[in-house]
């Protein structure tokens, strides 16, 4: 039963990796980032690690999107410096 | 060129592969017994009183290695702020506020006090229940930048002055190494757990030195990322070039 | 099945990795090569924590259960991964700090761009 549940979470895992790498546009590969978070934390608590399961919900599901996110709109904001304060 | 590039790419991806293949099958097997380190850690814990081992081995048995992450973590922030301050040829602009749909609004103002407070009870508890500074730290810090959603830019600014979290990243730190220098002044080695008697098991104050050093790392987590989400906004949000130059 | 189960999950955490570095290298933006670069991190907890796993055992955290009672799995191996994940939220953002520095003075995020540039 353990392993079944095991092994659901480390294929959901894989496939959400496969694509965050796929998926070639940052900002959404952001989004897929923080459904492999979520996925990742749920793998970790099955495998009886609810402390590293809770950290990578706050680091790998929240933390890292919104850098990557910021990070986006930054760079999408100085590459049409031309057409004045478009935000 | 490229096709040559992807070559060498599929070449030494196949060799990586191959041994990463070998490697695995060789490993112990997955869910094996036989865990001595894990054995002997968990004996160790529960004699200095630590309920949660992964605290106790973060903070007592491995405290050292925590101060090497820490300066890490520390380092990073230093950089990150360095390479993000306002450059001479940028200026502020004011945020125009956006729309913000009113339920999101509500929802977020609601969440903040929440995620506050389990970020702050998730740090307290970090030598009892799953949890710690680096966890509870970083909710903690995200959950202040709710606030951005629920009101605005310039709200989010008046309650995170910048020098105050980075005064007290640096502070954290300072405290997590001079609890280290204090078992030495005690007469035993550099952050050794022998300063505090071991308490009660499974109460608040357990543990010796690790809900110190826990509540240290917990600070320096918080404001660290406080610090670091500030200047990755203000780059996002404020900060633009001058144009034409 | 159980020994197919014995070595799934280190095949697994290998693919990740590897899935990762083959997006690093064919990456056309530095922010995009970022995010793989932490996928290439997430396949090393699953790594240290498959290690780490033990049949039946439950959560080295003593404070609900007595001590000796039930098999706990190996701890070291958390507070190893708890590192690891604090170490890359670091990393992701020192580079993507360093990217937009890049942006700033050379106006594109584009590695092949970037290296015309300098030639």
């Amino acid at each position: 039963m353990d392993d079944a549940v095991i092994v659901v979470a480390l294929l959901l895992m894989a496939g959400s990796a496969t694509a965050a790498v796929v998926q070639r546009d940052p900002a959404r590969q952001a989004l897929v980032l923080s459904v492999l978070g979520s996925v990742l934390a749920v793998l970790f608590t099955v495998l009886q690690a609810p402390d590293v399961g809770l950290s990578q919900l706050a680091v790998g599901s929240a933390l890292t999107p919104l850098l990557i996110m910021l990070s986006v709109r930054k760079v999408r904001r100085r590459g049409r410096p031309e057409d004045g304060g478009a935000k | 060129m490229k096709r040559l590039r992807l070559a060498l790419l599929a070449l030494g991806g196949a060799g990586l592969a191959a041994l990463l293949v070998a490697a695995c099958l060789d490993l112990p097997g997955f869910g094996g017994r036989s865990h001595p380190y894990g054995t002997r850690a968990v004996h160790a814990s529960l004699t200095r009183r630590a309920a949660n081992t992964i605290a106790s081995v973060n903070f007592d048995q491995r405290a050292y290695d925590t101060l090497g992450e820490m300066s890490i973590l520390f380092a990073a922030v230093l950089g990150c702020v360095v390479l993000l301050r306002q450059a001479r040829d940028e200026h502020r602009a004011q945020p125009q506020p956006a729309e913000v749909a009113r339920p999101v609004r509500r929802y977020a103002l609601i969440v903040l006090p929440v995620a506050l407070v389990t970020g702050l009870y998730v740090i307290a508890h970090g030598q009892l229940s799953p949890g710690g500074g680096f966890q509870g730290g970083v909710v903690a810090a995200t959950a202040l930048h709710l606030l951005y959603l629920g009101a605005d830019y310039r709200a989010l600014e008046r309650i995170r002055p910048l020098a105050v979290y980075e005064t007290s990243d640096a502070l954290a730190v300072s405290s997590y190494l001079v609890l280290g220098l204090a078992g030495v002044l005690a007469g035993t080695a550099f952050l050794a757990n022998t300063l505090l008697p071991y308490g009660t098991f499974n109460t608040l104050s357990s543990g010796g030195t690790v809900p110190l050093l826990n509540a240290a790392i917990g600070i320096e987590v918080a404001s660290a990322v406080v610090v670091l989400l500030a200047n990755f906004l203000d780059q996002a949000v404020e900060i633009e070039e001058e144009h034409g130059s | 099945m159980t020994t197919v189960m014995h070595v799934l999950p280190y095949l697994v955490a290998a693919y990740v990795f590897l899935t990762g570095c083959y997006g690093l290298a064919t990456s056309r933006n530095l922010i995009h090569a970022v995010g793989c670069l932490a996928v290439c991190q997430s396949s090393t907890y699953v790594l240290l924590l498959a290690v780490g796993y033990r049949d039946g055992a439950t959560a080295p955290v003593f404070s609900d259960i007595k001590p000796g009672s039930r098999p706990v799995v190996d701890p070291v191996v958390q507070a190893l991964t708890l590192t690891d994940i604090v170490v890359g939220a670091t990393v992701t953002a020192l580079l993507l700090a360093l990217v937009l520095q890049i942006a700033k003075r050379h106006g594109t995020v584009d590695p092949d761009e970037l290296r015309e540039l300098r030639g």
